[in-house]
């Protein structure tokens, strides 16, 4: 039998290209193993190859996404592949987002696809209706683990031999349901959960209610000329050498910055201490990201009330959903007893 | 973040470059940027030009924070 031919697809970090500087490489395709793809071919053994390798940047997928699909799919055509890989893109966010919405593209024309990402990468709940996701772990620190995970489902996909459910298979739910066949009808199924249930005892149900987490929109503002505004990011914007040293990524706090008598963040004031875009443009000027600079125009204008003299900021990449949680929190007590109207929250 | 303030009633408006995360996390108001390292300028511009954008985002924002929506809106420029 002749080898499952497989398209892969990776970021421009992955692909040797570079980092954040580098994150507006257009799509590019190559007929080699490239970076992870190495480790999926060692897991494959004699039953896959990756006949080509399509590498992008994950911001200029992310801005010109409709752009860089067409490109894409085009690419992936032309190598007529049994199956598609993207990723494992572990918690980078916007590396997710391409790997979901690329495979979800792909999957349309009929090709099988698979991504690989940590739980809490956003890329996780735009994309697991749309394409098989497996766990991995937050960092490519995970990757020996991710690559076999990953080649030996990839393989079981292509022949068709993924039957099971998420569960057993071992990929996120996707929401779809099966018809199978079970020993037990479902009263009695029913019957045994509830006495476990009343008994303390664990159970699976068969049907997850799904959990919504809607918050529901704050009241509109009735007078802005009256109301007080805050900024708050996730941009990463510190004031100059980060005295608070916030990380870089998986960020375990935030700064809280008072800029009262500043009309504007300059070069020599201000910094992104955030790992995951291209500094250049914030580090040269802040108000990129924190627009102090038009807000202050704003509020001598009288077209809002006033401007709240503490920024809040801290970076959103990778950093944990608990985390970003814990922080907001705490801050928010900060913004109501200041009187803070509403809230500009800006990020990159 | 994001949701976690407008939890206390504070009416947040998001801006951001990649409008799908921000819907996946649940930004009730949001307001599309310009690009991710620089969601509201643009080193291409002229100084003065780059103020003017970044001012049109900043007023659409305000303007979103007067608008009162029930579900998910995003405003676009």
């Amino acid at each position: 039998m002749s080898k499952i031919r497989v398209v892969h697809y990776i970021n421009q970090f992955y692909g040797g290209i570079g980092g954040e500087e580098k994150a507006d490489y257009k799509p590019e395709v190559r007929t080699e193993v490239v970076g992870p793809g190495l480790a999926l071919t060692q897991n494959f053994g004699d039953e896959a190859e990756i006949v080509a390798t399509i590498i992008c940047g994950d911001s200029y997928f992310n801005e010109n996404t409709d752009e860089a699909l067409s490109t894409i799919l085009k690419m992936v055509e032309e190598h007529k592949p049994d199956l598609f890989i993207a990723g494992p893109a572990f918690n980078a966010g916007r590396y997710g987002m391409a790997c979901g919405a690329v495979c979800k593209a792909i999957n349309e024309k009929g090709i099988k696809t698979v991504t690989a990402m940590y739980e809490e990468n956003p890329g996780l709940d735009s994309f697991k209706k749309d394409t098989y996701i497996l766990p991995t772990g937050n960092s490519a620190a995970s990757m020996r683990k991710a690559a076999p995970a990953l080649a030996k489902f990839a393989i079981k996909l292509a022949k068709g031999e993924m039957t099971g459910s998420a569960d057993t298979e071992g990929y996120f739910p996707r929401g779809i349901r099966k018809n199978v066949f079970v020993e037990q009808r479902g009263s009695t199924r029913a019957v045994n959960m509830l006495l476990n249930k009343i008994n303390g005892k664990k159970f699976t149900t068969e049907y997850a209610m799904p959990t919504f987490d809607n918050v529901e929109p704050g009241k509109a503002i009735k007078d802005l000329s009256k109301a007080k505004i805050a900024i708050v990011t996730s941009g990463g914007i510190v004031p100059k050498n980060n005295p608070d040293k916030v990380e870089s990524s998986s960020a375990s706090k935030y700064g809280s910055y008072d800029f009262t008598g500043m009309n504007d963040l300059t070069s020599e004031t201000f910094e992104t201490a955030h790992g995951g875009y291209d500094p250049v443009y914030a580090n040269d000027d802040s108000d990129r990201v924190v627009p102090v600079d038009v807000l202050r125009q704003l509020e001598k204008d009288g077209v809002i009330g006033s401007l709240h003299n503490i920024f809040y900021s801290t970076t959103g990449n990778g950093t944990s959903v608990a985390n970003s949680k814990a922080f907001a929190s705490e801050f928010t007590q900060d913004l109501l007893s200041a009187g803070v109207d509403a809230v500009i929250l800006t990020s990159t | 973040m994001v949701k976690e303030i407008e939890r206390s009633g504070i009416p947040v408006v998001h801006i951001c470059t990649v409008v799908p995360i921000s819907l996946t996390v649940g930004a009730n108001r949001i307001v599309p940027a310009i690009a991710i390292p620089h969601p509201l300028g643009d080193a291409d511009l002229s100084k003065e030009d780059e103020y003017k954008v970044r001012m049109n985002i900043v007023k659409k924002s305000l303007e979103a924070l007067t608008i009162d929506v029930t579900e998910q809106t995003v405003f676009e420029l």
